[in-house]
C-alpha cells in the first residue's frame, strides 16, 4: 500500500510530538548562532556604506583609518575577483559597490581591526568621494522612460520594446480568451493596489567568522540558510576554487528567505584574506534594514468578471515589482500565484521586474504570493459583496482541484484546497455572530512548494543508534521532523536518532532551507537512505540464517523472515546486527542522493475577525484562524508554528511593516522602533487546522508547510478591515494614518 | 581609552572583568565572559533578545553599560536551570514547541521568569504586556504564551 493512502493512525512516530533533539541547547543559552563564534588572534570587521541612494564613487582613501591603532586592513572592490559574470556579478556588485553606490547603505568599502569599538572608529575615517547623481525608489516611476537608469545592459530578451532599461524582466502566463471570458461577466470589477516594501525580520543579524590564508584556502561559519551557495559564491567572489572553502552553518536565528545569499561573507573573507587573519563581521540591525534583503514593492492591477451566481468568468493581473537595484524581483512568481487557487477557463497574466535605487531584494517567504493573493482576494471579495454571494461559498464554487488546468499552466495533481475550504466552513470561527464594529475576512493562499538537491547519510553505530547527517540547516524544527521520519522507517525509537547539520566538507551539495522544501525533500531522501540501511541490514540477517536477501524483511527495528516459506528464526534486532557488524561485513550506512520532483501544491484558508479604531484608525485583529493542507504533518506541533508564524509576519506586513524613504532615497526606518514587527500585545491566540491531502510524490505524503502560511493574510484582513471599517484600503500596509484618511473620505 | 575594572556577579558566581568604558553589558557578557546565550538583535533596546535581570529587575543588556555592573548581581539565561534540572520554563518551552529558531527564546525565558517571580498568576493578556518587549518574528506568540500560562500553572499547583 502507498503511505498516502495511509492514515495518520498507521504510524507509531509520524504525528507525534516529541522534544525536538536541539531543545535542551536551544533553551539553555549553549546553542550557537552566527555571532557566537570567536577565534584566537580574531579581528573585528565593518562595513563603510553610502549616506547616498545613487552616487559615483570618484576615490576611496583609507590612508586615515588605517593609521588608527588597532586598524590592519580596508578593502574595497578592487580586493575581489574581476571576472564574474551573470549572478555572481550582482552578489559581488551588491556585497561591494564598484563604480557606483545604488541605494542608500550599499557598502563601498570594510575596514578590520582589533575590536569592533576600533573598527566601527575607523570607518568613520574612511574618506569617501562621491558624486551624487538623480535616483528613483518608486517602481512606478523607475518604468518611466525619463528615468534615472540604475544600468543598462540588463534587459531580458523577452521584455517589450520602448520601456525603461530599469524593466529587466517580462513574463506572461495564462490561457483561453480574455474578451470572451469577460463577456460572459455579470459584473466587473477592476483596482490598482500598491504594497510597500517589507523585511523579513529575522532577530538574528547577519554574522560570521572567516579565515582565509595566503595559500587560498579558507573556512567560513555563518549563518545561512544554504552552505553550499555560500561556499559556490563567496569562493567565485574570491577568485578561489569552491572546494577551497568550507563553510558550517551556524544554529540560525531565524531567515525566512533573507540568508539565501550573501552579504558580508565574502567581505570578510576578502578582510581575513589581506591580514591573514580570522575576521568576524557581524551586521547591525540599521545595516540589516538597510542593506539586507527586504521584499519587493508592488504595483498591481487586477480585473475580475463574474457571473451572477458567482463563476469567475475570467480574470487578468499585471504586476510591476521592484527588485533594488539588480534585476531578480519575483514578478514572475507574483503572475504565476495570483489565481492559481481558481478554476479559470480565462485568464491572464503579466509580470515585470524592475530596478531601482534600493537593496537588492531577497527571498520573503513564497516569495511574490502575499501581494498576488492580496490584489486577487480583494476584488473577488468587493464582487461578492456587490452580488450579495456568500465568499466562502464563491471560493468553494471556483477553487481549483485535482485535473484544474492551473492559471500558470500545470494540470494540478492531487490538491487539497477544498479540503480546505470545506474545514474552514465547517470551522466554528465562520459560523460564529461578529459583535457589534467587528468585521470577518477570508482569503485562500496558494504556494508552490520545492524538491531540488539533496543528500543525506545515514550512519549504523555498533549499539544499533542512527546518526543521520544532512545538509540543511534547522530553522524552525526539522531535526525533529527528520528523526521521526527515520524512526518510522526504522522502527526504533526516535530519542536513539541523532540528526546533524553538515557543513559542505561532509555531504554531497544541497539545496538551502527554502522553498518549503526540507521535510519534503530531505524527508524523502532521508526515508530512502534508511531503506538503503535496512536493505543492507536484512542481508546480514539473511546471512546469519543461511536464506537469501528477498526472503528477509524489516519489521519494528527487526530482521525477519519474510513469510512462513523463508523458514523460522527469531527477530534478529537492529542492535545485534549493529553489534556484529564490523566481523559480518564492514559498518552499515545508508546514502541517498536525489532531486526529488513530486513537491505538492500547498492551499490555505484564513479566516480573520478585526474591529478598527475609529479615533486612531488602529487596527485590532480579534480573532484569527489558519486552515492549510500539510499533505501530512510530521511533527504536528512545529507545522502548526509555521500557519502561526506565517500568519502573524502576514499581519505585521498587513497593519504596519513598510520601508519609508524620503525625498533622497534614504531610508527613514532602519529599526524595530519605527519597522515596528507584531508583538506579543498585537496578537491574539492563532488557531490553526490541520488538513492533510497527502502528496503522492513523497513517501508519506508531505507537502511542505512554511511559506503558504503568509500568503492569505494580506488580503483577509483587508477583507475583513473592509467589512469592519466600511473602507477597502488597496495600498498595504493599512496603517493607522491610511485607515484614518479614508474612514475621513469616506464620511466626506 | 582606559578601561574600567568591574566586579559583579554573574549568575551566583563572582566575576571581575576589564571593560572600555563604551562597551554595554552585553558586550561584556558575550566577548569578556564568554556567555553567548545572551543575544544581540538590535543594540538599541527594541527587541529583548538580550534580556538579563540586574539585582532582580528586568533590562535590556544593551542599553546598560559593562562599567555600570560593578557590585550588581546579574541573572542570564545560562543561570535558569538548577544544575542539571532544567527550569520548569525552560522544559515547557520545549514541550510546546514554543521556539523555532530559538534565537528569542534566551531573552525570553529571563522575561518571563521574571514575570512568573512578580506575578504567579498572570493573565493572558498580563503575559503578552509583559513580554511585549521581547520579539519573536517566527511563532506568532502563540505557542509562547501558552507554555508561559502553562508554566505558571504546573508551578502553582506543584506549591
Ligand atoms: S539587543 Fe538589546 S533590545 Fe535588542
Ligand atoms: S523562535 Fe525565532 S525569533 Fe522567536
Amino acid at each position: 500500500m502507498a503511505f498516502d493512502k495511509l492514515n495518520s493512525s498507521d504510524f507509531k512516530y509520524i504525528g507525534t510530538r516529541p522534544d525536538r533533539p536541539d531543545g535542551v541547547d536551544k533553551v539553555t543559552g549553549r546553542a550557537n548562532y552566527g555571532a557566537d563564534a570567536y577565534a584566537a588572534g580574531m579581528l573585528h570587521g565593518a562595513m563603510v556604506r553610502s549616506p547616498h541612494a545613487h552616487a559615483r564613487i570618484i576615490r576611496i582613501d583609507g590612508s586615515r583609518a588605517l593609521a588608527l591603532a588597532g586598524v590592519k586592513a580596508v578593502v574595497t572592490r578592487a580586493d575581489f575577483a574581476e571576472d564574474v559574470e551573470g549572478e555572481y556579478w550582482n552578489v559581488l556588485d551588491n556585497v561591494m559597490a564598484g563604480e557606483r553606490a545604488l541605494y542608500h547603505g550599499h557598502a563601498v568599502a570594510a575596514v578590520a581591526a582589533t575590536s569592533s569599538l576600533i573598527a566601527r572608529e575607523a570607518v568613520a575615517l574612511v574618506d569617501v568621494e562621491y558624486e551624487v547623481l538623480p535616483h528613483v525608489t518608486d517602481v512606478d516611476e523607475a518604468m518611466q522612460p525619463d528615468a534615472p537608469v540604475i544600468r543598462e545592459g540588463q534587459v531580458s530578451t523577452s521584455v517589450p520594446a520602448g520601456l525603461s532599461p530599469n524593466v529587466v524582466g517580462y513574463y506572461e502566463h495564462g490561457h483561453g480568451d480574455l474578451d470572451a471570458g469577460f463577456a460572459e461577466a455579470d459584473l466587473i470589477i477592476e483596482r490598482h493596489f500598491t504594497v510597500e516594501a517589507a523585511h523579513q525580520g529575522y532577530i538574528e543579524p547577519h554574522a560570521c567568522l572567516a579565515q582565509l590564508g595566503p595559500d587560498g584556502r579558507g573556512e567560513l561559519w555563518c549563518c545561512t540558510q544554504g552552505q553550499w551557495f555560500d561556499q559556490k559564491f563567496c569562493a567565485a567572489l574570491l577568485g578561489i576554487e569552491t572546494s577551497a572553502l568550507k563553510v558550517t552553518a551556524s544554529e540560525i536565528g531565524g531567515g525566512f528567505g533573507g540568508k539565501t545569499t550573501q552579504f558580508i561573507e565574502p567581505v570578510a573573507l576578502a578582510l581575513s584574506r589581506k591580514t591573514n587573519r580570522p575576521v568576524k563581521v557581524v551586521m547591525n540591525r540599521s545595516e540589516v534594514f538597510k542593506a539586507s534583503g527586504p521584499t519587493s514593492s508592488s504595483s498591481m492591477d487586477v480585473k475580475i468578471g463574474m457571473t451572477n451566481d458567482g463563476r469567475i468568468s475570467a480574470a487578468q493581473g499585471t504586476y510591476r515589482l521592484q527588485g533594488g537595484a539588480f534585476p531578480g524581483a519575483w514578478a514572475m512568481l507574483t503572475a504565476q500565484c495570483a489565481f492559481a487557487p481558481y478554476q479559470i477557463n480565462h485568464v491572464k497574466t503579466t509580470g515585470y521586474d524592475v530596478m531601482c535605487n534600493r537593496p537588492k531584494v531577497a527571498a520573503y517567504r513564497a516569495p511574490g504570493s502575499p501581494i498576488a493573493a492580496f490584489s486577487t482576494e480583494s476584488v473577488i471579495d468587493e464582487l461578492c459583496n456587490r452580488l450579495r454571494l456568500d465568499p466562502m461559498e464563491v471560493r468553494l464554487k471556483n477553487a481549483a482541484r485535482e485535473g484544474t488546468r492551473s492559471s500558470y499552466g500545470p494540470i494540478y495533481p492531487k490538491i487539497g484546497l477544498v479540503d480546505c475550504l470545506e474545514a474552514a466552513k465547517a470551522h466554528p470561527h465562520w459560523t460564529s455572530p461578529l459583535k457589534e464594529g467587528h468585521g470577518r475576512g477570508i482569503s485562500c493562499g496558494f504556494w508552490f512548494n520545492f524538491g531540488m538537491e539533496t543528500s543525506v547519510n545515514l550512519m549504523l553505530s555498533e549499539d544499533g543508534s542512527i546518526q543521520i547527517t544532512v545538509g540543511t540547516p534547522d530553522i524552525g524544527g526539522s531535526r525533529a521532523s527528520i528523526a521521526l521520519m527515520a524512526a518510522e522507517e526504522l522502527g526504533i525509537p526516535y530519542e536513539n536518532i541523532r540528526v546533524n547539520i553538515a557543513d559542505t566538507a561532509s555531504l554531497g551539495f544541497n539545496e538551502m532551507s527554502h522553498g518549503s522544501r526540507v521535510t519534503f525533500a530531505c524527508g524523502l531522501a532521508t526515508v530512502e537512505a534508511a531503506r538503503d540501511a535496512t536493505d543492507k541490514l536484512c542481508a546480514r540477517a539473511a546471512a546469519k540464517w543461511g536464506i537469501s536477501e528477498e526472503a528477509v524483511k524489516w519489521r519494528d527495528g527487526c530482521a525477519i523472515p519474510a513469510g512462513s516459506n523463508a523458514g523460522e528464526f527469531d527477530p534478529l534486532p537492529i542492535e545485534e546486527i549493529a553489534g556484529r557488524m564490523g566481523r559480518t561485513g564492514g559498518p552499515i550506512s545508508g546514502h541517498h542522493s536525489v532531486t526529488p520532483d513530486g513537491a505538492g501544491p500547498s492551499f490555505a484558508v484564513h479566516i480573520v475577525d478585526s474591529e478598527v479604531d475609529p479615533e486612531t484608525g488602529k487596527t485590532e485583529i480579534t480573532r484569527y484562524t489558519v486552515v492549510q493542507d500539510a499533505g501530512r504533518a510530521i511533527h504536528p506541533s512545529y507545522v502548526e508554528g509555521q500557519y502561526q508564524g506565517g500568519a502573524a509576519q502576514g499581519i505585521g506586513w498587513a497593519l504596519n511593516e513598510e520601508y519609508i524613504y524620503d525625498e533622497q532615497g534614504r531610508l527613514q526606518n532602519d529599526g524595530f522602533l519605527d519597522y515596528r514587527i507584531p508583538v506579543a500585545s498585537d496578537l491574539p491566540m492563532i488557531d490553526t487546522v490541520i488538513v492533510e491531502t497527502p502528496n503522492p510524490g513523497h513517501p508519506y505524503g508531505v507537502r511542505g508547510v512554511g511559506e503558504t502560511s503568509i500568503c492569505p493574510p494580506l488580503a483577509a484582513i483587508a477583507n475583513s478591515v473592509s467589512n469592519a471599517a466600511g473602507v477597502r484600503l488597496t495600498h498595504l500596509p493599512m496603517s493607522p494614518p491610511r485607515i484614518l484618511k479614508a474612514m475621513k473620505e469616506r464620511l466626506g | 581609552m582606559s578601561r574600567i575594572h568591574v566586579t559583579a556577579r554573574v549568575n551566583g558566581d563572582k566575576v571581575e572583568f576589564l571593560c572600555d568604558p563604551r562597551e554595554t553589558l552585553l558586550d561584556v557578557l558575550r566577548d569578556n565572559l564568554g556567555l553567548t546565550g545572551t543575544k544581540e538583535g538590535c543594540g538599541t533596546g527594541d527587541c529583548g533578545a538580550c534580556s538579563v535581570t540586574v539585582d532582580g529587575r528586568l533590562i535590556c543588556s544593551c542599553l546598560m553599560l559593562g562599567a555600570e555592573a560593578e557590585g550588581k548581581e546579574i541573572g542570564t539565561v545560562e543561570g535558569i536551570a538548577n544544575g542539571e534540572e532544567l527550569h520548569p520554563l525552560q522544559v515547557k518551552f520545549i514541550e510546546h514547541a514554543a521556539l523555532q529558531c530559538g534565537i528569542c527564546t534566551p531573552g525570553i525565558l529571563v522575561a518571563a521568569k521574571n514575570l512568573l517571580e512578580h506575578n504567579p498568576a498572570p493573565s493572558e493578556t498580563e503575559v503578552r504586556y509583559w513580554l511585549a518587549g521581547n520579539l519573536c518574528r517566527c511563532t506568532g506568540y502563540d505557542k509562547i504564551i501558552r507554555a508561559v500560562l502553562d508554566t505558571a500553572a504546573e508551578i502553582r499547583a506543584a506549591n
